[in-house]
């Protein structure tokens, strides 16, 4: 349970990492390839991390039906 | 060699209910369609359609306008039409149609309904290979191209092609799991691409967006050769651009796994994150390759989007174009097998597989995108009504539902006379009339109606009234 709390955590850290960047960018903070890179980061986490809940609270769900 | 057997016997476990309803304990929760509606689409498809709407010369008011009341009309229709049919029947629209149309009529509507499905499939996988071949610098199709350009176009094309049928050969729960995790992702890199290139086409504050968008992204001037766009074609085109799922009743494949018809509103999740905001986002984009390249040819989504966004907007070019093609392949192996049930889908979806990835190495595909997905919904629409009516109308006008089923017929003529006629009328409208292809969705639903229930009306009146399906109960 903390496990899969904590996966979730990361996974939407990662997601944020996606989509943050590119504001900052926006807004002049950060230059587009360190953009780019971050976002490659994200993307990797997010896949490396999502697959291992995402898709169990739904087998559950239709389990108790 | 026991590996093999392994694989033969878990391919040939899938069980998609092709004939049966689908029974209440495999039903899917609403996430499981949030997460399939979201990533169907924002998909390949999103990458090309997109851009059209800036060569078409949309305004940035049409454009908004048009996609708000034309997504709200389409997820309309998938509710109150393919959701409130899917949970009374909990059949796919193949075996349905068998019921309603007899076998014979359904094997010419099978062949034609999968060929579409595969040209649509095939124009994703294309779209994935734009992306997959940035680094082996693979010459890119533009606008003009008919025939594939390179070896390299047609080695990359079938090593998606092959990916995507090993996976659709596992069936639904396979496809539907990934694109859940796939589909927040997706929607993240289509708005940071878009967000993080404004700055390049003069927009540093959030203030500055709406006169650029106005005088620069969607600035109402066609590209020379396009056709000018106005708000009826962005609305009709919203709504109508996937008619076959929804009026034309493909979609039952999906919702038959719904507990309730509302989960149809689940379709919102797709019309207003993949045809709203991915349709702005890479609309932004290519017109910022318009004005960089000064109005190249060249037409791939994948370069775009990694210009944009790196390496995981080449990503996303090549999961988007296959979220998009795993399902849409996964609904021609039905199709196809709605033939003769007793193929094996994981067989019938290896061939379908094969023929959608030589569709999937012509370029033209891509670029006609606009008129065949236009074409894909106007030929399944009548059918939808014919399902629709049969399913809700005909009872209460004390005729026959399921009027092959019932009288063991090959052949409802009913059905045949609907499809001819409303095809015809529609094809009427566009030679004689004029009119163009997005809007004839609407008159040639009407007519389908009104055929269909007079068609009944007349072959029917000799046949009490007799429902030989049960109906269900949950």
């Amino acid at each position: 349970m903390i496990v899969a709390t904590i996966l979730k955590i990361i996974s939407f850290a990662a997601l944020a990492l996606t989509l943050v960047p590119a504001f900052l960018v926006f807004w002049g903070y950060i230059e587009p390839n360190l953009s780019k890179t971050l976002m490659l980061i994200g993307t990797v986490v997010w896949f490396g991390t999502a697959s291992f809940w995402m898709n169990k609270s739904e087998e559950e769900e239709e389990e108790v039906i | 060699m026991s590996s093999t057997q392994n694989l033969k016997q878990r391919l040939e476990a899938v069980n998609e209910y092709e004939r049966t309803p689908i029974p209440k304990n495999k039903l899917k929760g609403w996430k499981s369609f949030i997460g399939t509606y979201a990533g169907e689409h924002t998909a390949g498809t999103e990458f090309v359609l997109g851009p059209l709407f800036v060569a078409h010369g949309a305004s940035a008011g049409d454009l908004v306008s048009g996609l708000i009341v034309g997504n709200i009309l389409a997820v309309l229709s998938w509710a109150f039409l393919t959701g409130k049919v899917a949970v009374k029947t909990r059949t796919t629209l193949y075996y349905q149609l068998e019921k309603i149309a007899g076998n014979r009529f359904t094997l010419v509507y099978n062949v034609v309904n999968a060929a579409l499905f595969c040209f649509l499939a095939g124009s994703m996988i294309a779209v994935s290979a734009t992306a997959v071949g940035i680094p082996f610098n693979l010459q890119m199709p533009s606008l003009t191209d008919v025939y594939p350009n390179s070896v390299g176009w047609i080695i990359t094309v079938f090593g998606i092609g092959a990916i995507t049928t090993v996976v659709a050969m596992f069936g639904f729960n396979v496809i539907s799991k990934f694109a859940n995790i796939a589909a927040p992702w997706m929607i993240m890199i289509f708005i940071a691409a878009a967000v993080g290139v404004l700055p390049r086409l003069g927009i540093n504050s959030f203030s500055d967006f709406w006169p650029v968008a106005e005088t620069t992204i969607w600035n109402g001037v066609p590209l020379e050769g396009q056709s000018k766009f106005t708000f009826w074609h962005i609305m009709f085109f919203a709504w109508f651009c996937n008619m076959g799922m929804h009026i034309g009743m493909a979609d039952l494949s999906l919702l038959r796994y719904a507990k309730k018809w509302t989960y149809g509103f689940s379709s919102a999740t797709g019309m207003f994150l993949g045809h709203f905001i991915a349709w702005m986002a890479s609309g932004i984009l290519y017109s910022l390759f318009l004005i960089e390249s000064k109005g190249s040819l060249v037409f791939a989504p994948g370069p775009i989007a990694y210009e944009a966004a790196g390496i995981a907007g080449a990503v996303c070019v090549v999961i988007a174009g296959w979220t998009t093609a795993n399902p849409t392949l996964y609904r021609a192996g039905l199709a196809i097998q709605s033939i003769n049930p007793k193929w094996k889908t994981w067989k019938v979806t290896l061939f379908v597989g094969l023929v959608t990835t030589i569709a999937a190495c012509f370029p033209a595909l891509v670029m006609q995108l606009l008129e065949f997905v236009a074409l894909y919904g106007l030929i399944l629409m009548p059918l939808g009504a014919v399902i629709f009516l049969d399913v809700f109308v005909l009872p209460k006008m004390g005729l026959a539902s399921n009027y092959a089923e019932l009288t063991n017929s090959h052949f409802n003529p009913a059905v045949g006379i609907t499809w001819g006629i409303s095809l015809i009328f529609c094809l009427g409208l566009n030679i004689y009339g004029g009119i163009e292809i997005f809007f004839l969705g609407l008159p040639g639903w009407f007519v389908a109606v009104f055929v269909y229930l007079l068609a009944s009306k007349a072959i029917q009146k000799k046949v009490t009234n007799v429902s030989p399906t049960i109906p269900l109960t949950y």
